[in-house]
């Protein structure tokens, strides 16, 4: 198999579905490298991620449109092409600017096949970098996918392999619901093995990525990568293996590979990016509270960042962030119980 | 002409600090100690020190992503910037918000900002604090071309006619939103932010934001009529950025020698100079003093910045609420 960055996987799974169906376009801030500037030359960086390379020479005007900084009408114009019959990918470039576009996704694209009694269908993709860990700061670095899973009506990925990344984009773009897609703008340059060709990936189908029997691990994202490194360690060491799950998706969620491992370890150890209160850890706890408690040998433990804005400094914005460290003392604190 | 020798030679300090200060940023960025994002404003220095020129510390402005400018022509601590910027204890914010955030409230700077649009809502609220307040102090927001594509800066335009408010919406139009040029993004080039801003109903004016003399006496006129009850004014200032939009910015969208091209025909700096020189009212040796005393200033920020302390981690979750 092919091994690939996050990126091209992306690349790829756009370029795929671009060329197989003609009402999918994409939108957003200068996708297309920009229009009018002096040298004339558009498809210049690829995007502001590199995900899009010569696609304007490839796609055109009409397919492949950048936009002014106008987030709100984007996400209304990919609700509203949607609704008319198009399949829209749009990219608001970092997912705290969803901000501006909150009512777009949460009262309109969320809403129209319930409100409007199974009439309609919203096929749009909503494509946002999330996350910290490039000193940012705070408006620039939020984790905030669980306020848009906690909103019925929208389905959400949060990926965190390239093989991952690209089968989880098909489904999207292919889904007839509106789907909000986070990507960690850390994971870009992340390298793994894709399948090639028509690889789609169910959403609501976790992934487990490392095998062990003393305690499960679910972790969201970019948090994947961090659990897995402190899982290994663990393994190597002696002592303490663990299963690591990615739930890939958090709206659908995939209790059973979750509630599955917990029943074989009897411990949950849950690693999420955002803040604690009304997180994504948090609702994976009442899950697992609610259907598995005869199965828990410990109290569930969740690593999450600090209930806080992110900060710069590197210094701060590592204190705010899980850690190995952090992993490491919740997992021992779980087999220890 | 109503300007002071003093007030001319401050102003020249002003726009020298805030371009030695970018191009030092420009020079350190690369060595690796600065964390995060940061956006340079030189080649728009006119506009900042035009526009600041004619307020105090009790009036208000709010700036952008690209806001060291704005910071140092509001009267901001330089070294508390550069600390900032390094992300280090001693700076303006503690280290906590960087380059993108840095604010100083007790200079009527009310922080830079990293989402586009939001400076302009946050100057029109404080515009109605200073209309209640009655003492005819103004805000100004700071904004640019990309900006005035975004809602809530139309919907703060439209509230500001509404209640006729002590608020200016300054259009810092450099030519570029990221990689994408006014004339296509702003209406395809069919209008422009003054026509905009003549839309909703206020007076709005266009000038050459390379010419300080120019910034400068617009923005007068305009904070004359907030300050005495006439309403809000929208300002258009053309110029152009001398360097990318962040550092690290190929910028393959623009033509080579546009860059070379401003700078030796439309620089802020050297403009001014020939103009006070031409007009006999400054000397260069004064300002060749101005800029020793910049450099060394520079020197200095940036040597504390780097020698200053981290804050320690404990201030992570050091003002803000937490009940749980
Ligand atoms: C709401 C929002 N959308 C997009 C961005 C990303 N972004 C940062 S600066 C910028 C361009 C801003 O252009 P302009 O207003 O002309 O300011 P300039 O960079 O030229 O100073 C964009 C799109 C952002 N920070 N906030
Ligand atoms: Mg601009």
């Amino acid at each position: 198999m092919a091994i690939k960055t996050y990126r091209e996987a992306i690349t790829e799974a756009l370029m795929i579905e671009m060329d197989r169906d003609e009402r999918v376009i994409i939108m957003g801030e200068d996708v297309a490298g920009g229009a009018g500037g002096s040298s004339g030359v558009r498809d210049n960086q690829s995007g502001i991620f590199g995900t899009y390379p010569q696609f304007h020479a490839r796609y055109g005007e009409n397919r492949f449109i950048d936009t002014p900084i106008s987030e709100a009408a984007i996400v209304g114009a990919a609700a509203g092409a949607a609704l008319a019959g198009l399949r829209p990918v749009v990219e608001i470039m970092f997912a705290d600017f969803i901000g501006y576009c909150l009512d777009q996704i949460m009262n309109q694209a969320a809403k129209f096949r319930y409100m409007f009694g199974g009439t309609s269908r919203t096929p749009m993709v909503l494509r946002t970098a999330y996350g910290a860990g490039l000193s940012a700061a705070a408006q620039h670095s939020q984790a905030i996918y669980p306020i848009i899973t906690h909103i019925p009506g929208i389905k959400v990925a949060v990926p965190s392999k390239p093989a991952d990344v690209k089968g989880l984009m098909l489904t999207a773009i292919r889904d007839d619901d509106p789907v909000v897609f986070f990507d960690h703008k850390a994971l870009f340059g992340v390298q793994g093995e894709v399948p090639e060709g028509d690889t789609a990936i169910p959403f609501g189908k976790g992934m487990r990525y490392r095998e062990g029997k003393d305690a499960t691990v679910v972790a969201i994202g970019r948090m994947v990568h961090f659990s897995e490194a402190v899982v290994d360690k663990l393994a190597k060491e002696g002592g303490i293996t663990c299963d690591v799950i990615d739930p890939r998706t958090t709206s659908p969620l995939d209790e059973d590979i979750i509630l599955a491992s917990v029943q074989k370890t009897g411990r949950l150890i849950i690693v999420d990016e955002s803040p604690p209160r009304c997180s994504v850890a948090g609702d994976i706890s009442a899950m697992v509270a609610m259907k598995g408690f005869e199965f828990l040998d410990a109290p569930i433990q969740m690593v999450t960042s600090a209930h806080s804005p992110v900060p710069f400094a590197p210094n701060l914005e590592r204190a705010y962030l899980p850690s190995g460290a952090k992993i490491e003392e919740a997992i021992r604190k779980s087999v220890d119980f | 002409m109503q300007l002071s020798r003093e007030q001319l030679l401050k102003a020249y300090r002003q726009m020298k600090t805030i371009r030695e200060f970018e191009d030092r940023l420009h020079e350190e960025i690369p060595k690796g100690l600065i964390p995060g994002f940061t956006h340079l404003y030189s080649g728009q220095e006119a506009i900042a020190v035009g526009v600041c020129e004619n307020l105090n510390d009790s009036d208000a402005i709010t700036s952008t992503h690209r806001g060291h400018g704005h910071c140092i022509a509001k009267g901001c601590d330089v070294k508390g910037m550069m600390a900032e910027i390094y992300g280090r204890a001693t700076g303006l914010c503690g280290g906590k918000g960087g380059s993108m955030h840095i604010a100083d409230l007790s200079k009527g700077m009310l922080g830079a900002n990293g989402i586009v649009g939001g400076g302009p809502p946050l100057a029109m609220g404080a515009s109605i604090a200073f209309r209640n307040r009655g003492k005819g102090e103004v805000a100004v927001a700071l904004a640019g071309d990309g900006s005035c594509n975004s809602g809530p800066v139309f919907e703060a335009m439209n509230m500001a006619v509404m209640m006729s408010l002590p608020v200016i919406f300054v259009f810092e139009n450099n030519g570029y939103s990221e990689q994408t040029a006014p004339a296509y993004a702003v209406g395809a080039g069919k209008t422009d932010m003054v026509r905009r801003a003549e839309g909703f109903g206020m007076p709005a004016s266009k000038a050459d934001g390379t010419d300080f003399f120019a910034v400068y006496e617009m923005t007068r006129e305009a904070v004359e009529r907030a300050r005495t009850g006439g309403g809000p004014t929208a300002l258009e200032f053309t110029c152009l950025r001398y360097f990318g939009h962040f550092e690290g910015d190929a910028q393959k969208y623009r033509a080579k020698g546009e860059v070379e091209m401003a700078r030796e025909t439309m620089d802020c700096l050297k403009n001014f100079r020939k103009r006070v020189t031409d007009a006999k009212l400054l000397e260069n040796a004064e300002m060749d003093q101005v800029d020793a005393e910049v450099l060394k200033l520079i020197d200095e920020a940036v040597a504390e910045a780097i020698a200053a302390p981290f804050p320690p981690d404990s201030d992570v979750t050091k003002n803000v609420y937490i009940n749980y």
